[in-house]
């Protein structure tokens, strides 16, 4: 089995001090975005995307799991977080954390029945799963099926911080994606992650080494599906809508894309992917399905011309591990 | 009872449609080692191409039946040829990523022009009408289909198991290096398979372009069906495919009878519960 990426740097001092210099001006460069006349509604959705795409990245590009039933995540959080902020008018902290615990829930559950499967057969099965919710929740009254759940209340964030202020939403849907973002790194870095690397690199050797990769594996599942759970409950904030778009296999295939785009494996790679993906929605909205057509071209195009998408083959150059 | 075996014929339709789906992409897996996500989107072009024989070239439905599975066979060769084939050696998943993108792209091109309303195609008129079979009253061209992709399964099945090519092909999933040294183009046999399987996706659309409307879309939820019942067949064998689809097909089809509600997602349960008690599938063989 070859491995996702071909060029594997060792964790060192120096690639840790690259690695947080590119943080931090990541992290400033977002943090001047509502004063620079940037749509701010389209970062926060970026935003989200974004560390829905890391999410789904630790699972491809650390555990070398494909999933193709990430939206879920995302739709299930988005169902949940909705309809406890909206009919059990729960404040927004705890409308995150139930939408939140519940897509942990279901990364349980689906992750212990996916991962019983290894390669190709677990990206079918996610699919699958992920299929069998969109159909429950387009069934379920909960959700009211197309139409989906709209006008969500935003409320005040603790009791202090007033969501409905664009600006104050801004801030924190960006502090709920560097927080994220910064414990999908540091759990790439822990043993932990190195166990999961030397999973997706041979998985029979990590056996044999008397790891249980199943744990792992499960662990690991878990931990992308919650994440990516909360990105989407800050989503409902944003869009203040959840909808059956949400949990469809397009939207699946539009996660994997932006990973794929900005490359798999590579720590802003996902960043970088969703950001150039929602943009380019954006501009090409009027073309109608032919934006469907561009993603797909852009699918191949980076499968046979360059498999470590943008971020990784900039790493590549500079010989970094970004 | 009459409605009863009325959904038992329709579970015996989709059952067909499954069956001659997963048996090509098993075939494809075999030889190509690559998912063939692009597999509902090829589904789709056989119904299209049907559309297109009969109302800009005025053949009909039994040209169709051959012409279609020809043509999209041949698109899918050249997709092989020209994009597949870089893949050998890598991971799986490019393999899933690179149909999924060929999929949307398929797809949103004939969105473009068709929209998403299903378009008419008339059963041909040899196959009009219907017979009373006491029990139930039987439309005749739902039967033929039945029937037909029964036999399609079981000659792909004797061509793959029992013919001197079959045995070549099998030889070649096991070992290309060894086939190829013994003076076997196996390239070609390889795009030939995909040809075969692809072929096959294009014949299943034909067959349902009467019954289901010709849709831009009808594969893409059919796909994902299908890759349920391949996790629970497992694609090691080909009968196992025939049977396992054409099973799935009748358990959807009293599902609808006894709990409609249930219909869009007993395959998927049905798969959930196979992986909890024989995680290695039907056939059992591990992946």
């Amino acid at each position: 089995m070859s491995a996702l990426t071909d060029d594997t740097l060792p964790m060192t001092p120096r690639a840790m001090r690259d690695e947080m210099i590119v943080f931090a001006a990541m992290a400033v460069l977002l943090a001047i975005v509502p004063f620079t006349g940037i749509y701010p509604f389209f970062v926060m959705q970026a935003l989200c995307f974004a560390l829905l795409a890391c999410a789904f990245n630790l699972l491809i590009g650390y555990g070398g799991l494909l999933s193709f039933g990430h939206a879920m995540f995302l739709g299930t959080a988005g169902y949940v977080s909705a309809h406890a902020l909206k009919v059990w008018a729960f404040p927004p902290e705890l409308g995150i954390l139930i939408g939140t615990a519940a897509a942990a829930l279901l990364g349980l559950v689906t992750g212990y029945i996916s991962i019983k499967r290894q390669g190709i057969y677990f990206s079918m099965i996610t699919l699958a799963l992920s299929q069998l919710l969109y159909f429950i929740y387009l069934q379920a009254p909960f959700t009211h099926g197309e139409d989906g759940i709209q006008g969500i209340p935003q409320g005040h964030l603790f009791g202090i911080f007033d969501l409905s202020k664009p600006i104050v939403l801004y801030y924190v849907v960006l502090v709920g994606f560097l927080a994220g973002f910064l414990l999908i790194y540091r759990t790439i870095n822990s043993p932990f992650g190195e166990v999961l690397k030397s999973i997706r690199e041979n998985e029979p050797r990590a056996i044999s080494l008397g790891y249980k990769t199943d744990h792992y594996k499960l662990m690991a599942f878990i931990l992308s599906g919650t994440l990516a759970g909360f990105a989407g409950s800050l989503k409902v904030f944003v869009a203040q809508n959840a909808s059956l778009t949400d949990v469809h296999w397009s939207m699946s295939g539009e996660i994997v894309l932006m990973t794929l785009v900005g490359g798999l494996g590579t720590i802003f790679g996902p960043v970088v992917g969703a950001f150039v993906i929602i943009a380019m929605q954006q501009y090409l909205a009027g073309f109608g399905q032919w934006v469907t057509v561009i993603q797909g071209v852009i699918f191949v195009a980076c499968v046979l011309l360059f498999r470590r998408g943008l971020v990784g083959e900039l790493a590549h150059y500079l010989r970094r591990s970004l | 009872m009459q409605a009863l075996y009325a959904q038992l014929l329709v579970g015996l339709i989709n059952g067909s449609f499954y069956a001659l789906l997963s048996l090509g992409l098993a075939v494809i897996f075999g030889m190509l080692n690559i998912i063939n996500f692009a597999h509902g989107a090829l589904y789709m072009m056989g119904a299209f191409v049907a559309y297109f024989l009969l109302n800009l070239a005025g053949l009909n439905y039994w040209w169709a039946l051959i012409v279609a599975p020809v043509v999209v066979g041949i698109f899918g060769m050249i997709l092989e040829r020209t994009m597949l084939q870089w893949l050998t050696g890598l991971d799986h998943l490019y393999g899933l990523l690179l149909t999924f993108g060929i999929a949307l792209i398929v797809q949103g091109v004939f969105q473009n022009y068709f929209g998403s309303s299903g378009l008419p195609y008339a059963i041909p008129d040899q196959l009009k009408g219907g017979v009373n079979l006491g029990f139930m009253f039987l439309p005749i061209y739902r039967g033929w289909v039945v029937v037909f992709s029964l036999v399609v399964c079981l000659a792909t099945w004797y061509l793959i198991e029992k013919t001197q090519l079959g045995a070549y092909l099998r030889a070649a999933t096991e070992n290309p290096t060894l086939v190829r040294a013994f003076g076997i183009n196996v390239p070609r046999m390889i795009t030939l398979t995909y040809g075969l399987g692809v072929g096959l996706a294009a014949l299943a659309g034909v067959l349902s372009a009467p019954i289901n409307q010709v849709r831009p879309l009808m594969g893409a939820d059919l796909i994902i069906v299908v890759f349920a019942v391949v996790v629970i067949g497992g694609m090691g064998s080909i009968m196992g495919s025939i049977i396992t689809g054409f099973a799935l097909g009748v358990i959807e089809g009293l599902t609808k009878y006894f709990y409609p509600e249930a219909s869009n997602t007993v395959v998927f349960v049905l798969m959930v519960l196979v992986l909890l008690v024989k995680p290695t599938g039907l056939t059992g063989r591990a992946a």
